[in-house]
Formats: C-alpha cells, structure tokens, sequence
C-alpha cells in the first residue's frame, strides 16, 4: 500500500510542472491576447472617429497606461496578474504596473528616495536598455550610411 | 481579420514569455529588458514592422514594441539629422509610453495609499 501510494506521489511530482506550465501558458495567452485584442478595438475606434493612424496609436497607448495605472492603484492589476503571469507583465499595461505599482508603496519614503527613486526600479533598467540598444543599431545604421 | 490576428499574436508572444518566466525563474525585469532588445533588433532587421502590419495591436501592445519604436525613431532621427539623430530619436519616439507611465504613475502615488500584500 505504501508503494503504491509513494510510486503515486512520486508521479504526480514528475507531472505536475508540464501541466502548470501549460496552464501558466493558456492563462497568459488568453489574458495577454485580450488586453492586445482591446488595445486594437481602442486603436480601431480613434480611427473611425478621424484621427490619423499615429495619433490613434498614441491615444491608445495613453489610454492602456492610465487603465493599467488605475488597476493597479485599486489593486485589481496584481490580482489580474497572480492568474495571468507574463500575460499581464508583457503587454505595455506591465509596464504601466511596474512604474505604478512601487510608486504608490514607497510613497512614505518620501518624495525624492521614495517615489522619484523606485517609480524607476523597473522602468529604469527597461528604458536603459531600450535605449543602448537601438543607439547601438543607430551607430551602426548611421555608420552604413556615410560609407 | 485584425482582430483575430492581433488576439493570437498577442497571446502567443506572452505565452512564449511565460515559458521564459517558468523555466528560467528569471525576474520581471529582466524578462522586460529582454524583450525591448529583442523588438529593437527585430526593428532593425526590419521584421517587426511586417509583425505590426500583420498583427495590429498584437505586436504593438507587447512591451517588445518598445524597442522597435525606439529603434524607429533613432532611423528617422538619423535619416534627418545625421549623426545627432542617434542621440535623439529614441527618447523622442519612446516619449509617450515612458511620459504617460511616470506621469500617471506619479499622479496615482498620490491619490493612492499603499495595500497590505496578500
């Protein structure tokens, strides 16, 4: 009876990770495919309402910021993310979270230590990054060009 | 059908990533980090463009767009300034995601109080 239940367990742990991972991944498809889903009705709306396609891809973005910031603000956003995992931190409202989220905790710290410092903890490395890395495509861009 | 396309490509860049994130154990940060090199060097290959034509908001919303924008906006800049422009175009085209992010975010820390972590 013991080895059946030992052999029993030892498969459920030999199991259990693939299935979680499946599970993680259905869940971060179809939460991550929604916010995108929503992002281009929003995108398709400024566009019938007669703003060019730039502008309404900046209306969008504006607007998926200031949702993701109010989620988080209310708490909603880390419930949201506790089931969707990268589906919620991939798309652009993640990073709405991440600049929000530790903003609002280290309030008491104080204006310059706390908010102005940490509201970078993530977005800080995410814009360095960004940042070097397309200077370095731009220096090798512009370098193409003059020769 | 754009929406269908921008829904699919969407949630398959995230599912992807959440293999990333079970397998790796790495941290948000770097997972995002990640990902906005990877959309400059797919900019600069000239991939993601096609992506956004295909997908819609399913290659633009995902934080990998980040890095083809500001991949974009260093071009442009270069194209029209020379040299300078490899200075500039990032911070310019990438200004409204990380403006509207520091703004609101700064403007909820102070209507917000902090919560208890569950």
């Amino acid at each position: 009876m013991d080895d059946i239940k030992k052999n029993y367990d030892d498969y459920v742990k030999s199991v259990t990770p693939t299935t979680s991972l499946a599970k993680n991944m259905w869940h971060a498809f179809l939460i991550g495919g929604a916010i995108c889903l929503f992002g281009q009705i929003l995108i398709t709306l400024f566009e019938t309402i007669g703003t060019d396609e730039e502008t309404a891809g900046a209306y969008e973005i504006i607007l998926l910021v200031f949702l993701a910031v109010m989620l988080t603000g209310l708490g909603i956003y880390p419930k949201l993310a506790k089931y969707a995992g990268a589906g919620t931190l991939v798309p652009i409202t993640g990073f709405a979270n991440s600049v929000s989220s530790p903003a609002i905790e280290f309030q008491k710290e104080g204006q310059i230590f706390g908010v102005g410092c940490r509201i970078f903890s993530i977005a800080g490395p995410v814009i360095l990054f960004g940042i070097l890395s397309s200077w370095v495509l731009g220096l090798l861009y512009w370098i193409g060009s003059v020769i | 059908m754009i929406y269908l396309n921008a829904f699919l490509i969407g949630g398959l860049i995230c599912a992807l990533t959440q293999i990333l994130i079970d397998k790796t154990k790495l941290m948000p940060g770097r997972i995002m980090v990640m990902l906005v090199v990877l959309g400059s060097i797919f900019g600069a290959i000239g991939w993601y463009d096609d992506l956004i034509d295909f997908a819609g908001a399913g290659a633009s919303v995902p934080i990998c767009s980040f890095g083809n924008t500001l991949w974009k906006g260093v071009k442009e800049d270069i194209d029209t300034y020379g040299f300078t422009g490899i200075f500039t175009g990032g911070f310019t085209a990438g200004a409204i995601g990380i403006s509207s992010a520091l703004i609101f975010g700064y403007l909820a820390s102070l209507i917000f109080k902090p919560k208890m972590k569950d």
